[in-house]
């Protein structure tokens, strides 16, 4: 139990990379073993990070579970893993969103023990990068998520995939460029990639002092674009989303739920972790830039978003749209950093990662479901379709109102504190932000009313073509997104007050 | 059990009932709106006992019954959210706990409970009617909804959303009970989804309340920014009111109050129809007639004006947002009257009507006549919900005749297809008729009377002339398509066989109506002047109560003959010339107030899909997604394939190609096979010539050794 106890965060990260080798053991062809082996495993770090959770002391500044091997002595850099509330409630997410993913992936018949296999490495990815306090190791496992999605989509993915998976691969990779190189700077100048170390050592320079023969500030300019491009393109901000409808649509569902759900708030979670402490002043510089990014991703994703016919690709906008609130609220926090108002922004805005994580996710799915019964997601052979499958329309209705940010569900709380937080900040950029929220209702309603309601759908009502209810197995994989939608809805505080602990403490 | 406790309880039974009914009993009929009922009955006994406990505390303005809890961390402090029980809302709550109780009843019977499965009725239509054999024949009988179970599902949450926002003790809470009526009146209006009408009016309800609501949104956080808090009781203190009051907002010269006030006023606008978002409330007589009645009277368009009422300390801080509020509500009171003259279809005539009340409702506020505001509020909710409840007894008898008949063609919510319905439906015909009267404001019995006289008393003593007659004019209009309503619907003769065969309700809808009629009469007494025609009357008890929820009690306003007289002679003048003028006229064609201007509602609907649907529409499908993001964003990164390919197969042609190739790879290769070639020549296979060979390459090495090691 000890050893249990004192390598949580460690068991947490490789426990599923473990799984996954072993898989590679198991005797070919037992997909119903390998579906259950990979599910079942997943739960260990969703029990373990739930250890952490409870155990966790919001109240206590800096890092907690910390963790530190040795990992490549000559650079300085060591694999050092800890937590505090803001990677606490990702691992969360992440870790919780990876079994529901896997169930919903039982419908996979084709390569199963890859599949699981890749799954399983990508939840190891993703974990990393919450967990990680050295840069180098924050790299790694940023550039190690990727491999694993780009064969999910790549092989498992719908018609378009190639084009998708690799603009994906590409472009991803392409925006890291840049932060590749500004990792390698901040080690080699000063010997270590350690996080705690950095945070202090990089900002005692001032503008004046000069390295690599240019002034300080100007190299910290040039690196915190380097940041922000690589963050930007994963979030995705405006106009870097042009990957995101490509990806998120072609990818199996349970690709496009941890794609939406977890691989989206990456980008969010470097913006908090590395470029607000790392950069304060040019991120107060470049507010208003960020900012207006920020906006326009609200605006035009919720715009592009109505324009869509594919119901999937309407959901995978509704992403640029949502995320372009967590980073309005970043912006809105970097200008103002220590304030109320910037507290209530980046409060908003971790839980907007946390609820468009879960709303995301179920929207993905339940796309998912209908197109494994109809195996076409183009909205226009919807419609009508209430009377046939009353349960899944609930369920989408449910899901579609969280998304919507309706008060009562989760993504309310979080809008609502981006706006109350950004208003006195960037009144401008907030108030066309509602243009964004008044069309996120236009969207929402175009697709319940595409796909749901209208006169009875005949093509889908009868014979070989009959449309089948939602199954216990798919319900069982919405029932804990839709609880937790609901109970952050009306009592948020469980949560939120461990990132407004943190959020005081870190900025 | 305390009375704060029992606030926080009155709005759990509905919203216990709606995921009882959502997850378990859905199946059955019986259960489900047992269920449902038994909850709005639990929420009217809670909503009751605490009303008659507010009475009894002596100053409730001062001392309202609170209670908070810690909701949301924000930063150091915590957002607190809470009830409060203050004569405003106490009396808000009367009339809520009323008439959602009756709705809720009346729903049963609407709904054809007990009735037969219809023939051929499916789930997203409403029912059709059943063929049932009776001694022998057969006869169509109305069949009962299909999705019956969820219909009081969905009105559950919705009472749960306005019992919600009646009781918060501050604007968030407000906003959240404010939105799931929203969610609601878009899932109830659009209930019987697999009509396309019904579909798209719950869309343009939600999408035209929710253009509303973003503004509200802004206005909530800049109070909130502003103040630091949305409590009402921390907001309405003297200290922060002249703070608002004094800051300037930066826009327009507006100051703080002003802004924040304006902001939520178009929540308002949204929310309660008022020009110029008014065009969704018509359409939503697509929804079952229970739900216009909940919509329309009891809580949706009624939390819009209770909303302005309740920040009403903060928005009459600022004379030009009031000017602004003053304007909307009489414009609309008047623009929404002209449209009611000409409209055929029963419902839309009271939608028209009611969008024309609320605008007399914001008018007052406007005037700051704040307790003539709420004593209107609550008369038209209970003789407005009266009204429709008891047109959606008129077009059930009227589905019986077309049942009868088997003549789907006809209409049978167009008026013209009705006539001498008060001997067919008598207990419909006598309510309605004294809900009728309540609009219209029929002198002395009527509720309607005395808070539309309050109005205009308001209205004359402050000197708003120009308010003062357009809402005249108004009530004369009132009156006279009321009348109108009433003539055409009940009086005369039957002018088709489906009206000849129209039956009386069951009880279930008709005792809603009887109990909702007789608050349409008695409500108005609670309300009389003291000094009303110079009388020396019991004090005003409605201006006593509901204005101790202000920190300055408003004042008395001395009596005066000319707004009662014009008030008299715009609500009789209205019924007669209603009555004189459509007691012969039998069909739409004779009508000759069927102006299309009037009939097309002054075309807005085309207005804003030209300038508003379509353009967004373009601007979402070609400018930003084919042109932007496909065209121009997409079309940048598909330049960097070719140009990676392109500067590939230029190193490739210009430099792998002719350089590494063919110079130093072919060029070496070249170079190894020449030597090869030529030293092919030596390569004979002769032992004599190799050791030839030998012998002289031998000697020249030695020699060369010989010479360089002894040097």
């Amino acid at each position: 139990m000890n050893f249990i106890t004192e390598h949580l965060l460690f068991l947490i990260l490789f426990t599923p990379a473990l799984a996954a080798v072993i898989m590679l053991f198991l005797p070919n062809g037992e997909n119903r073993l390998f579906r259950w082996f990979a599910f079942g495993v997943s739960f260990i770090p969703l029990a373990l990070s739930l250890v952490v959770w409870f155990d966790f002391r919001a109240a206590q500044p800096g890092f907690q579970f910390q963790e530190s091997y040795t990992w490549y002595e000559a650079i300085g850099s060591s694999l050092h893993l800890g937590v505090d509330g803001l990677s606490l409630s990702m691992v969360l997410l992440t870790t919780l969103l990876t079994p529901l993913a896997l169930l919903a992936s039982f419908g996979i018949n084709e390569k199963v023990k890859a599949y699981m296999m890749l799954f399983l490495f990508l939840e190891t990815g993703m974990l990393g990068v919450f967990m990680a306090l050295d840069l180098l190791i924050f790299f790694v496992f940023w550039e190690v998520g990727l491999v694993p999605m780009y064969f999910l989509i790549n092989q498992w993915g719908s018609a378009n995939r190639n084009y998708a998976s690799l603009k994906f691969m590409i472009y991803t990779m392409g925006g890291s460029l840049g932060l590749l190189l500004a990792v390698q700077l901040l080690g080699v100048l000063f010997g270590t990639f350690d996080l705690v170390t950095l945070y202090e050592r990089w900002n005692a320079l001032g503008a004046s002092d000069t390295l690599l023969g240019m002034s300080a500030g100007t190299v910290k300019t040039i690196a915190f674009w380097a940041f922000v491009i690589a963050f930007a393109v994963k979030v995705p901000l405006w106009p870097f989303h042009t990957w995101l409808p490509d990806a998120h649509t072609e990818a199996p569902t349970a690709g496009s739920m941890i794609l939406a759900g977890v691989l989206l708030k990456l980008g969010a979670y470097g913006f908090l972790r590395l470029i607000l402490p790392l950069y304060p002043v040019e991120a107060k510089y470049f507010a208003g830039a960020l900012a207006f990014l920020a906006t326009a991703a609200i605006v035009f994703g919720a715009f592009a978003s109505y324009a869509q016919t594919d119901f999937k690709r309407l959901v995978a906008y509704s992403s640029v749209n949502h995320m372009g609130f967590v980073v309005l609220g970043i912006a809105a926090a970097a200008f103002a950093a220590g304030t109320t108002d910037a507290t209530l922004a980046l409060n908003g805005a971790i839980l907007q990662m946390f609820n468009h994580g879960l709303s995301a996710a179920g929207m993905f799915f339940l796309v998912g479901v209908i197109y494994e019964r109809t195996h076409t997601r183009n909205l226009e052979e919807f419609g009508g379709l209430f009377p046939l499958v009353p349960v899944y329309g609930g369920i989408l209705i449910f899901t579609s109102m969280a998304s919507l940010g309706l008060p009562g569900l989760n993504g309310f709380i979080s809008e609502f504190l981006v706006v109350r937080g950004s208003y006195p900040i960037l009144t401008a950029y907030t108030a066309i932000s509602m243009l964004g929220l008044l069309f996120t209702g236009a969207y929402i309603l175009k697709g319940i009313k595409k796909v749901l309601h209208g006169p009875m759908n005949e093509h889908w009502a009868h014979g070989e073509h009959k449309l089948t209810e939602i199954s216990t197995r798919e319900i069982l994989v919405m029932a804990p997104l839709m609880v937790l939608i609901l109970w952050i809805g009306i009592y948020p505080a469980w949560i939120l007050d461990v990132i407004n602990k943190a959020v005081v403490m870190l900025f | 059990m305390t009375t704060t406790t029992l606030i926080w309880l009155i709005p759990l039974p509905p919203v216990l009932a709606f995921f009882l009914i959502v997850l378990f009993t859905n199946r059955s009929k019986w259960l489900s709106h047992t269920i449902a009922v038994g909850a709005a009955l639990l929420s009217w006994l809670g909503s009751m006992i605490v009303f008659v406990r507010a009475l009894g505390v002596e100053h409730l303005g001062e001392e309202p019954f609170e209670s908070s809890i810690n909701w949301l961390p924000t930063g150091d402090t915590w957002f607190r959210v809470g009830v409060l029980v203050d004569p405003l809302t106490a009396a808000v709550l009367f009339f809520v706990a009323w008439t959602v109780l009756m709705i809720f009843l009346y729903s049963v019977g609407y709904h054809n409970f007990g009735q037969p499965e219809g023939d051929h009725d499916h789930k997203g239509l409403s029912p059709h009617g059943a063929t049932v054999d009776e001694h022998g024949h057969k006869h169509v009988v109305p069949s009962v909804e299909p999705m019956y179970s969820r219909f009081f599902a969905f009105i559950g949450l919705f009472a749960f959303g306005m019992y919600t926002l009646v009781v918060s003790d501050n604007l968030l809470t407000l906003f959240v009970g404010w939105e799931i009526m929203g969610l609601c009146s878009y899932l109830l209006i659009g209930f019987w989804y697999a009509k396309p009408s019904a579909r798209d009016a719950a869309i343009k309800a939600f999408m035209t309340t929710r253009v509303g609501d973003v503004f509200m949104l802004l206005g909530i956080a800049y109070l909130y920014y502003a103040t630091g808090t949305l409590s009402f009781r921390q907001i309405f203190t003297e200290q922060v009111l002249h703070t608002l009051a004094t800051v300037p907002s930066g826009f327009l010269g507006f100051s703080a109050a002003g802004l924040i006030g304006l902001l939520l006023f178009i929540g308002t606008i949204g929310k309660s129809a008022q020009f110029p978002l008014h065009v969704w409330l018509p359409d939503a007589m697509e929804g079952p007639t229970p739900v216009s009645a909940m919509i329309h009277a009891a809580t949706m368009v009624s939390a819009g004006v209770y909303a302005v009422i309740r920040m009403f300390p903060l928005i009459s801080l600022d004379e030009k947002t009031m000017a602004i509020v003053a304007f909307i509500g009489a414009f609309t009171a008047i623009f929404a009257a002209t449209i009611a003259v000409a409209q055929n279809d029963i419902k839309r005539v009271l939608a028209y009507s009611t969008i024309s009340q609320l605008g007399f409702m914001i008018a007052a506020l406007g005037m700051h006549a704040y307790i003539a505001a709420v004593f209107h509020l609550i008369t038209h909710a209970f003789f407005k919900a009266l009204l429709f409840l008891g047109s959606g007894s008129v077009i059930h008898g009227m589905e019986h005749g077309v049942l009868h008949t088997g003549n789907h063609h006809v209409d049978p919510q167009d008026m013209f297809n009705m006539g001498g319905l008060r001997k067919k439906m008598p207990i419909t015909f006598w309510t309605f008729l004294i809900g009728g009267f309540a609009l219209s404001g029929f002198p002395l019995v009527t509720a309607g009377f005395w808070s539309k006289d309050e109005i205009f008393a308001d209205a004359f003593a402050n000197g708003y002339i120009v308010i003062f007659i357009t809402l005249a004019l108004a009530a004369f209009l009132t009156a006279f398509y009321t009348m109108r309503q009433i003539t055409l619907t009940f009086l005369g003769e039957p002018r088709t066989d489906e009206a000849e065969h129209a039956q009386e309700t069951p009880w279930t809808m008709t005792t809603p109506l009887v109990i909702l009629a007789v608050f349409a009469i008695g409500y108005g007494w609670v309300g009389i002047p003291e000094d009303f025609m110079g009388l020396h009357l019991q004090p005003n008890w409605f201006h006593e109560f509901v204005g101790g929820t202000l920190a300055e009690h408003p004042e008395t306003i001395a009596f005066n003959w000319i707004p009662l007289l014009t008030s008299l002679v715009v609500a009789l003048g209205g019924l007669y010339l209603g009555w004189l003028t459509y007691r012969n006229v039998n069909s739409a064609a004779e009508d000759r107030l069927q102006i299309p201007l009037l009939k097309n509602k002054y075309y807005f609907d085309e207005a804003y899909d030209f300038l508003f649907v379509k353009p967004a529409t373009w601007f979402a499908e070609i400018f930003v997604y084919q042109w932007m993001d496909k065209g121009l964003i997409d079309g940048i990164l598909h330049i960097f394939g070719p140009a990676t390919q392109g500067l590939g197969s230029v190193i490739r042609n210009y430099f792998d190609v002719p350089v590494i190739n063919r110079f130093f790879g072919d060029g070496s290769a070249d170079v190894t096979y020449g030597v090869g070639a030529r030293l092919r020549a030596i390569q004979t296979g002769r032992i004599q010539q190799y050791l030839m060979f030998a012998l002289v390459i031998f000697i020249v090495i030695g020699a060369a050794l010989y010479f360089f090691l002894r040097a």
